[in-house]
């Protein structure tokens, strides 16, 4: 391939504009005092709340704590994501976004398949006294 | 074809292993997504041990349970620890955007001391657990909870050493533009463990004391 087919295919790449300085700037967004300070706040609180409903037993039902518990969590994963990981939908131009959305479907299938199929399993088993149990390896 | 003709290159021409034109593509331009996709497949690494979690969590073998074992004061320190590491390496990233060296490096070592109190404490408790004869032999419990826990601390643990080589970077060659590429990406790597203890503390511990 001479110099030239070269070049020719490398030009479209910078057609549309990937300079170096540019390319840097469109990485991972840059964060703010302010947004720091709202995120670990927020953080704060979405922390301390579900200790405070697990160890002042607040409910008395625990599947009620149990689901909010897991709100709680899902509601601060996606503050970190917003406030520290400087996650959304411009920066390098919606790949990350894509990467995400392509993570979370997979981690969904991973945790709902799993846990689906082995209760499953464990509920279909034959049942077996706790005597012999003890001797399984 | 022999060999010297591979070795067309004669010692006077620099050998290229890329093409030449396109040095920029190694300028860091596409480090970030690149890192981003490496933080995903590492999301990935840990369903599949919150999923082994998930199905081994009440397999307790006649021994103890989360409730009987989990110290929340401590995980409560233990997260604590990790937020506040969070935020000051945000400051960090903060005072690298103003180009202050100084206050940087001072940031950066605050970080690094909460996540190295994070592993002293997450240590303590595994030892405890193991002295009381909770290790990860005892039950499937036991071994999907060190296995998870234990790999999300040794993430921290990788974090803390390459925030060390990378103070010394800083303290050595200055702000520099790899420099401040290689901290963007340890900010990302930093901040997604977070967001995986985020995951544990809430599914393992706090759940596991509320059977």
């Amino acid at each position: 391939m001479s110099p030239d087919t070269l070049a020719q295919h490398h030009n479209p790449g910078h057609g549309h504009g990937h300079g170096h300085g540019h390319a840097h700037g469109d990485g991972a967004g840059h964060g703010t005092l302010k947004g720091y300070l709202t995120g670990f706040a927020l953080a704060v609180i979405l922390t301390a709340i579900p200790f405070w409903l697990v160890m002042g037993d607040v409910f008395a039902n625990p599947q009620v704590t149990a689901f909010g518990i897991m709100a709680l969590a899902v509601v601060q994963v996606i503050v970190h994501m917003v406030y520290f990981l400087h996650m959304n939908t411009r920066s390098e131009g919606g790949w990350t976004m894509l990467a995400l959305i392509f993570t979370i479907v997979i981690v969904a299938i991973t945790l709902s398949g799993s846990l689906w199929v082995m209760y499953h399993l464990n509920a279909n088993m034959m049942p077996m006294p706790a005597h012999d149990m003890r001797g399984m390896p | 074809m022999s060999a010297p003709t591979l070795h067309a290159a004669t010692p006077a021409e620099e050998v290229a292993f890329y093409v030449a034109e396109e040095e920029h593509a190694h300028s860091g331009a596409s480090t970030m997504l690149g890192f981003w996709i490496y933080l995903m497949s590492d999301c990935l690494i840990f369903a599949v041990l919150f999923a082994t979690y998930g199905v081994l969590g009440r397999s307790y073998a006649a021994g103890p349970s989360g409730a009987d074992l989990f110290d929340l004061p401590l995980v409560a320190l233990n997260t604590a620890m990790l937020l506040f590491s969070s935020i000051t390496y945000g400051f960090a990233m903060l005072e690298m955007e103003r180009n202050r060296k100084g206050m940087t490096l001072l940031w950066l070592a605050i970080t690094g001391l909460f996540g190295a109190a994070f592993i002293f404490f997450e240590l303590y408790e595994f030892a405890h657990l193991i002295a009381e004869g909770a290790g990860p032999q005892r039950s499937a419990f036991l071994s999907s909870f060190f296995t998870l826990v234990g790999t999300h601390g040794l993430h921290v643990t990788c974090g803390l050493i390459w925030l060390v080589t990378l103070m010394v970077q800083v303290a050595q060659r200055g702000l520099i533009e790899d420099n401040k590429r290689r901290l963007m990406c340890l900010s990302l790597f930093w901040h997604f463990l977070d967001v995986i203890w985020i995951g544990v503390f809430s599914f393992v511990y706090l759940m596991g004391v509320l059977q």
